[in-house]
């Protein structure tokens, strides 16, 4: 499988690349770690006359601190989040997550600012972003402009990236010290999509819940946050009860599509199950 | 399509061609090189027979155009034996411990393994196989494979290969 011809950029900087871009309009395409991008070349399902590699500009690569917030270069792969001390210690949900996508292979190539910008409902770091409260750098022709993880996703592969508009970082505030956390994704293979997947960051005092944010993945085609469900453990102990009323509040709004992963029903049930299990494991993490 | 000529270094020689930028860096080795050592198998990113390692990093040469390898230094299957021709610790635990049948998935394999080693040089068997987790194999069910790197371990780190009883 080879793809459709197309003329090859590598720009140096991010005012470089936004000015291609925007000189080049609808026919032209950022290119990041192109783990999902160059397969869809491959099956002329993308065709876009001039890619726009972003791997020249070392300004989009790093992990650096800003204040309390961790602010990763949309470049940075997922093999280097591995690698950070700073994020398996301050943020380790992130390495748990990262850990979880697709194979070593593609984490040498896949970045955050691909996963998290690409729009696919199946990629794992966008609920991530949205339970973090994790804020998008946008940078266009006209400027640079700051978006909330939770006002990005519009739809399956539609986000409020502008024409001619980047993303270039991620900047996630560090969660309170002694929050428990925890990622729970059911997926067929090492290298599969979510059937589903939760993620749960929340803290503790006295034995009970004292703030919580669930996010989900690959249940709807864009990825959620679970207030609802999030609201129905504050203030408890996790008892079975109340587990089953966050699991009935989370699949409550799951939307997710039939396919090979599984129905609607089996694939709400097991989004269900996740946020059980995530909501579990983040409290024996919790301090 | 304007052809663009690009330079890397393959085993550690200097080697150029002249490549249309939809160019993938798989068919670059195999048909410009005319080192067929890395193998073509799913195309999808998913069976990794086609790995090689790129400037320390694992990579599907399947899912990188040869543009983008520009000035890298890549190793391929072809790279991995021993500077006086004999068999490296790795290509000798897939010979002793029989990690292959049909031999497709062999040479990502090999490229993958080496890679793990190199970050991880005593991996335990469960580091082993989330390691190649992104490298299919329909013959062996992998079990003479964990060995072959385990057997490439022990011989790294001069320790006697003990296999583990079944």
């Amino acid at each position: 499988m080879i793809p459709g011809p197309f003329s090859y950029h590598r720009p140096a900087s991010v005012a470089d690349a936004v000015k291609l871009l925007s000189d080049l309009g609808e026919d032209a395409r950022p290119l990041a770690g192109g783990h999902s991008l160059v397969p869809m070349m491959k099956l002329r399902l993308a065709t876009p006359a001039h890619l726009i590699d972003l791997h020249g500009i070392a300004a989009l690569k790093g992990i650096s601190r800003n204040g309390n917030n961790l602010v990763i270069g949309a470049m940075t792969t997922q093999h280097e989040l591995l690698a950070s001390d700073d994020v398996a210690k301050s943020m380790p949900i992130l390495h748990e997550a990262a850990l979880l996508i697709a194979d070593p292979q593609v984490r040498y190539r896949g970045t955050i600012g691909g996963n998290v910008a690409n729009g696919d409902p199946g990629n794992d770091m966008p609920a991530l972003m949205m339970t973090l409260g994790a804020t998008y750098r946008l940078e266009g022709a006209s400027g640079a402009r700051d978006v909330p993880a939770a006002d990005f996703y519009q739809g399956a592969y539609f986000t409020a990236l502008e024409p001619g508009e980047i993303l270039t970082s991620v900047s996630v505030p560090v969660p309170a010290a002694g929050h428990g956390y925890a990622y729970e994704k059911l997926k067929r293979k090492v290298g599969d999509y979510a059937t589903a997947a939760a993620a749960v960051v929340l803290t503790m005092s006295g034995g009970k819940v004292a703030t919580c944010t669930i996010g989900l993945t690959n249940v709807h085609e864009t990825p959620l946050l679970a207030a609802d469900a999030a609201k129905a453990v504050i203030g408890t102990g996790l008892d079975a009860a109340t587990l089953k009323k966050a699991a009935a509040a989370a699949e409550a709004i799951m939307a997710p599509a039939a396919d090979a992963r599984g129905p609607v029903e089996y694939r709400k049930h097991v989004g269900g199950i996740m946020v059980t299990r995530a909501l579990q494991r983040a409290a024996s993490r919790a301090k | 399509m304007t052809k663009t000529h690009v330079t890397m270094k393959v085993n550690g020689a200097e080697v150029e061609g002249l490549v249309e930028p939809r160019t993938l860096l798989v068919h670059f080795i195999r048909e410009n090189l005319q080192m067929t050592g890395t193998h073509i198998g799913c195309e999808t990113t998913h069976c990794g027979a086609c790995t090689v390692d790129i400037d320390g990093m694992s990579v599907k040469s399947c899912t990188m155009f040869a543009v983008q390898a520009q000035g890298s230094d890549i190793t391929t299957v072809e790279g991995m034996a021993n500077a006086d021709g004999t068999l490296s610790a790795l290509q000798e635990g897939f010979r002793m411990m029989h990690g292959l049948q049909c031999g497709f998935c062999t040479p990502g394999m090999i490229m993958r393994a080496h890679r793990l080693l190199q970050e991880n040089p005593s991996p335990s068997e469960q580091e082993i196989r989330m390691g190649i987790s992104g490298n299919i194999c329909r013959c062996t069910g992998y079990q003479n494979i964990v060995k072959a790197i385990q057997y490439a371990s022990a011989k790294i780190n001069g320790v006697e290969f003990r296999e583990a009883a079944e």
